[in-house]
């Protein structure tokens, strides 16, 4: 984090209290620093009014698929019978390229409790728990210490600052496996299964962890709460730049070969250009941007002549990618695109859960070709199976996000980069002849 | 693609496996934090991991008893998840990131050295017993590879002429 930026509540809502030591911000610090003012808010206010201020403020999720964090909650049944509920937090971070939650988690790991008390009286939830790729050791430690203050502050527990309401919060840890993220998989790791994903619907608010009503958010999501509460819907709806229709403020970095790769707090709708070199520093001395990945291995790669698009789900939906998590990567000059991305395709033919054909057997296959080609042994008709591939692979066609995820960078890489691609494909094809039926590749 | 790294096995001690009393509590403990105690299995295995460094079959059946599950339910979580491990380790795991951001800053330096050092390849323990090198996904420090964890320790900002004083901690 850059501490030469002037950082406000009002304008940094979620690192204005980190600490220049990088300490983590125990109780006392974070009560005189306008902590759990949020949930003294929420406990003051019914459910349902928690749920519309949220609604109304345009929060959506920062787990990457930005759904609207109060939409979410509103699909909680109604029916008051069903009084087992569960509030999850989704804190798997594994995707490469993403290193974002962590700092939350480490450094301020109070806001992460307030937003889970005020998301659980929201939702009406009993218990809780972050769930917590099993790496994050310093994270785990905070949190629990957060936790074990929290509760003998009144603030977790029964009969939270004498209102009433009820709430058990737990660290639970995994033990690898990025699968573990996507929220019905994360239910079943956190069930002790096999983190497979679950058929959808039901969808985890009617039938979630033990079949109970069952809300997953990001870290980051829930930890945009409590300021939320504090200081209101138009005020979280001004943090925005550049007529961006999105609300509130983002962690968003940019990594690979830049002079000061990091992370920071920014405004929603801030250009890519101006963390890349404001914030970034520019490429390293020799080096220049020759594309980007937006938010996260699973986003489509853009060009540098997106960079003045604004950070939002917005515009970078309309280039034809995704925001992601909104931490870039940098790729310069010097690296080869059928290396990187067969990179990416090893990470996630690796972590395929392999539920379902098309992802457990087509991502292995993307591999091998990338591998050929990135060898110069590339045959004729490769690229066309690659893209042939990444329509099998495509939303709809699995049962989870993963593949799809998995085709984004390869699909977008063929098309902006496919002489590199050509280049590694010399030899003969020795495969063009029918073989008891089986067609050759199509030239 | 569960577990595409095959561990050597060094030996096999699993029939004499004794879940300690404090394991067995602090299982126990773990139960009760959920609605069913088949929750507390993967939280189980890590227990005996950090004892025992791996998880023999003697821990498989103990774990299913303790939960009150079958023994191929605790066999099926343990073989899923890619910190659990089945087999012997060495005293210290290195976990190197192998993913794309490190890719860019250059972890494959990293490891060739890390091959060089250790005389292994990713997958193996030092006949000494003393590393088990693995690579992993990305660690959540892309902006300050390349890395690798030792144990619970994070390294970061690797370059290959610092490893040897890195190694040089874990004895
Ligand atoms: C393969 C896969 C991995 C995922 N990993 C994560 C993760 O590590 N953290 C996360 O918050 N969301 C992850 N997600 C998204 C979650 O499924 C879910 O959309 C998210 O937790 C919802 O939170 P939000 O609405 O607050 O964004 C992943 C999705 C997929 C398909
Ligand atoms: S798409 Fe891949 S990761 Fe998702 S359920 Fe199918 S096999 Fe598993
Ligand atoms: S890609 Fe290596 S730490 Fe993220």
């Amino acid at each position: 984090m850059s501490l030469s930026i002037n950082k406000t509540a009002e304008s940094h809502p979620l690192t204005w209290c980190l600490r220049e030591d990088e300490q983590p911000v125990w109780l006392d610090e974070y009560r005189r620093k306008e902590g759990y003012v949020g949930v003294e808010k929420a406990l003051a206010m019914h459910p349902d009014e928690v749920v519309s201020l949220v609604k109304d403020a345009g929060l959506r999720g920062r787990g990457g698929a930005g759904f609207p964090t109060g939409l979410k909650w509103s699909l909680m049944p109604k029916d008051e019978s069903m009084n087992i509920r569960y509030m999850i937090c989704n804190a798997d971070e594994m995707e490469p390229g993403t290193y974002k939650d962590r700092l939350l988690m480490e450094q301020m790991p109070h806001l992460l409790v307030e937003g889970m008390i005020i998301a659980a009286h929201a939702i009406k939830a009993y218990r809780g728990y972050i769930f917590l790729r099993g790496e994050y050791v310093e994270a785990a430690e905070n949190l629990r210490k957060a936790i074990e203050e929290a509760k003998l502050a009144g603030l977790l527990g029964k009969d939270i600052l004498g209102s009433g309401k009820d709430f058990e919060l737990f660290v639970h840890t995994g033990a690898g496996r990025y699968i573990c993220g996507e929220e019905t998989a994360l239910i079943n790791s956190l069930e002790g299964r096999r983190a497979n994903p679950r058929s959808k619907p039901p969808f985890p608010a009617v039938s979630g962890a033990w079949g109970k009503p069952t809300c997953v958010n990001n870290v980051e999501s829930i930890c945009n709460v409590p300021s939320i509460l504090n200081r209101g819907v138009d005020w979280y709806k001004g943090l925005t730049t550049n007529g961006s229709s999105d609300c509130g403020t983002k962690l968003m970095g940019f990594s690979g070969r830049v002079n000061n790769p990091g992370l920071w707090e920014l405004p929603m709708g801030t250009t890519a250009r101006e963390i890349l070199e404001n914030y970034a520093g520019g490429m390293q001395e020799g080096l220049d941007l020759k594309t980007w990945q937006p938010g996260g291995a699973g986003t489509d790669f853009l060009l540098p002549e997106h960079l003045d698009l604004p950070m939002d789900f917005e515009h970078i939906q309309k280039a034809g990618s995704r925001l992601g998590t909104a931490l870039a990567m940098a790729v310069d000059h010097k690296i080869n695109m059928v290396s990187l991305v067969r990179n990416l395709e090893e990470f996630f033919a690796r972590e395929s859960c392999g539920w379902c054909t098309p992802c457990r057997d087509g991502l292995p296959w993307s591999v091998k070709i990338l591998r050929a080609i990135e060898h110069g042994e590339g045959q004729p008709g490769d690229i066309e199976t690659l893209e042939q591939l990444c329509r099998s692979l495509a939303p709809g066609h699995t049962f989870c996000a993963h593949a799809p995820g998995a085709v984004e960078p390869l699909q977008s890489a063929i098309k902006y980069f496919r002489k590199e691609f050509e280049a590694g494909i010399s030899g003969q094809a020795n495969n063009l002849r029918e073989i008891r039926g089986i067609q050759p590749n199509q030239q | 693609m569960n577990q595409p790294i095959k561990i050597v096995t060094v030996s096999d001690d699993s029939d004499d496996f004794v879940l300690s009393d404090a394991d067995a509590q602090a299982i126990e403990h773990e139960k009760h934090h959920y609605e069913d105690p088949r929750a507390a299995s993967i939280e189980a295995l890590k227990i005996v991991q950090k004892r025992h460094g791996w998880v023999p079959d003697g821990a498989i059946k103990a774990i299913s008893d303790l939960l009150g599950i079958p023994a191929s339910d605790v066999e099926g979580v343990a073989t899923f998840y890619s910190q659990i491990y089945r087999q012997p380790v060495g005293k210290h795991i290195i976990r190197y990131c192998d993913s794309v951001v490190c890719h860019i800053t250059g972890f494959e330096e990293i490891v060739t050295e890390l091959e060089k050092q250790l005389k292994i390849k990713p997958g193996q323990t030092t006949p000494d017993g003393r590393f088990t090198l693995l690579p992993t996904c990305c660690l959540g420090n892309c902006d300050k590879g390349p890395t690798m964890m030792v144990n619970d320790d994070t390294h970061v900002r690797l370059v290959p002429s610092n490893l040897a004083n890195i190694l040089e901690q874990y004895q």
